[in-house]
């Protein structure tokens, strides 16, 4: 059951094409929007939540175009990414105002009730000025909750958590996504949503590179091919126990000294190289990936997912 | 038509940035300025208009409008924060004709009444300190409305706002008589002169040509100003 439909929509400024002929379609549950930055996660965001008007093709929640649409804002919530909100009001008095512009007959319990669901009550005597970048992060969410939509956008909700804090917003998704909610997130951080499980869209340069489910792309994740430099107390015995492994694909002593490990399971040999060192009587002094940019890793989940 | 939550906001957003000090300065300046040439020239019979019609329309006026009009929804804008407003059912309007109210009333307060507390001040000017009020409280809601307008069209608003009150009503409107027309400081001084007639006010426009321009300007502003937010798009950041 689609509730957002995105059909071949495009999005340019100027010459620089931001999102280019996608279609998509989003139902209730939990999907994630994965991809480096400037992949055109936001600009997606943006248009759905009816901030931005496609510059091609058509896009409709429950039908209806979102683009000079106020109406859509009784139905879906939106967490942008900045957190400018207006610090000057404390974190109660921000979802209140919030609920009073949504004309809520009931402003003050539905306050109450998204300020527990953040887990924000504690905090909601103080000004949002006083907030961590958590915190902010949560009174967006406990704002854009407040009127109860069934749609849900954020943009980047997991930026500037610390680990706690990313479990919490990620069960609260999980939750509002489980009671039937359309909830549709960003990142840029594949690790990040390790917990969720739900749909998965990958875009790359502007385009839908990958669409399927969370374990499948955690999957390939974990088993990618990577390269590692390595430093120890004694690269030829290290070398000569990697080689062993199934794993490693090949290994090269370097001139200036240490290993270069290229492996086929980026999770196993992870997991394993303490031991190995460990086990051999050897020192592990650096442990450095060498092709960790995001690029390249959803560039091979991109060749992955299409052969 | 009028939203209290979005007011409220408005209100507190305005004074919370600290800016209230920098509103007060003009105002300080026109009552500082009266008091100074009542000193030294008690009996000057035309110097009163000159200063307030001078100083206050062409000076106080448009600029604590300028700060207030392109501040209440512009600087939201700037910031970010408009979309928290903007990402709820208000209507555009709503949120449009509210913000100018609250940047004409705080024009009002900090324009407007110092007017005529300065023209109180002044020697026998009770009758003219009334109708400069009156075309000051007038002025606000014109040129907060054109502001207001500004800030939506433009991330320049104040430049623009500048522009306009120093170079179009300060040289042109004085010198160009037909520059008259668009003048938001004419409109005021012609309501002004129309309740207490005085050549020292330079008035260039009629009662009836000063009220229905700025009629006119005030809904023609708001109604452009609420399309253009209805249209309104977060700016992208090309990758």
């Amino acid at each position: 059951m689609s509730v957002i439909q995105l059909s071949a929509v495009s999005r340019w400024y100027g010459n620089v094409v931001a999102v280019n002929d996608i279609t998509m379609s989003i139902g209730p549950g939990v999907t994630g929007l994965l991809g480096p930055n400037g992949a055109g996660k936001s600009t997606i965001l943006h248009m759905i939540a009816g901030f931005l008007a496609p510059s091609k093709g058509t896009l409709t929640v429950r039908g209806k175009p979102t683009w000079q649409n106020t109406g859509i804002y009784r139905t879906l919530g939106l967490v942008p990414e900045r957190d400018s909100v207006y610090a000057f009001l404390t974190g109660e008095q921000f979802v209140r105002a919030t609920a009073r512009l949504h004309k809520l007959p009931d402003e003050e319990a539905a306050t109450r009730h998204a300020l527990e669901m953040t887990d924000m009550t504690a905090a909601a005597g103080r000004r949002i000025s006083t907030y961590s970048k958590g915190m902010r992060q949560r009174i967006k969410v406990a704002a854009a909750l407040v009127h109860d939509p069934e749609i849900l956008l954020l943009d980047e909700p997991f930026n500037g958590m610390d680990p706690r804090q990313r479990l919490h917003m990620m069960d609260l998704l999980a939750k509002l996504g489980a009671e039937g909610r359309v909830i549709l997130f960003s990142s840029h951080i594949l690790e990040e949503v390790e917990k969720l499980s739900g749909t998965i869209q990958v875009m790359v340069a502007g385009r839908l590179a990958a669409s399927g489910d969370f374990r499948a792309i955690r999957r390939l994740m974990t088993s990618r091919p990577h390269v590692f430099s390595v430093r120890s107390s004694d690269d030829r015995r290290l070398a000569a126990a990697l080689v062993g492994r199934p794993y490693t694909s090949a290994v090269e002593l370097t001139g200036t000294g240490g290993l270069q490990v290229r492996t086929s399971d980026f999770g196993a040999f992870c997991a394993q190289i303490a031991t190995i060192t460990r086990d051999n009587g050897i020192a592990l002094r650096e442990l450095l990936p060498t092709d960790e940019s995001l690029e390249s890793v959803f560039g091979y989940l991109i060749s992955s997912q299409g052969s | 038509m009028f939203n209290p939550t979005v007011a409220t906001l408005t209100i507190r957003a305005t004074l919370g940035r600290r800016r209230a000090l920098l509103f007060a300065i003009p105002a300080v300046v026109l009552i500082a300025l009266t008091l100074a040439v009542r000193a030294t020239h008690p009996a000057g019979p035309t110097w009163a208009a000159q200063v307030l019609g001078d100083f206050g329309f062409s000076v106080l006026l448009p600029l604590t409008a300028l700060i207030l009009g392109t501040g209440v929804l512009g600087a939201e804008i700037d910031d970010g924060s408009a979309i928290h407003l903007l990402a709820t059912p208000v209507s555009r309007s709503s949120i449009v004709v509210t913000k100018a109210a609250v940047a004409a009333a705080g024009t009002m307060l900090f324009a407007a009444v110092p007017e005529l507390i300065a023209g109180l001040l002044a020697p026998d000017s009770g009758k003219l300190a009334v109708a400069l009020f009156i075309g000051a409280l007038a002025g606000s809601v014109i040129y907060t409305a054109a502001f207001v307008l500004a800030s939506v069209v433009t991330t320049r608003a104040i430049a623009v706002g500048l522009l306009y009150v120093l170079i179009w009503e300060g040289l042109l409107g004085n010198f160009v008589g037909g520059a008259r027309i668009l003048s938001i400081a004419h409109y005021s001084l012609g309501i002004a002169n129309a309740i207490h007639p005085d050549t020292a006010l330079n008035a260039g426009l009629g009662l009836s040509t000063s009220l229905v321009l700025g009629i006119a300007v005030t809904v023609g502003a708001l109604v452009l100003a609420s399309r253009r937010l209805s249209s309104f798009a977060i700016k992208g950041e090309p990758a």
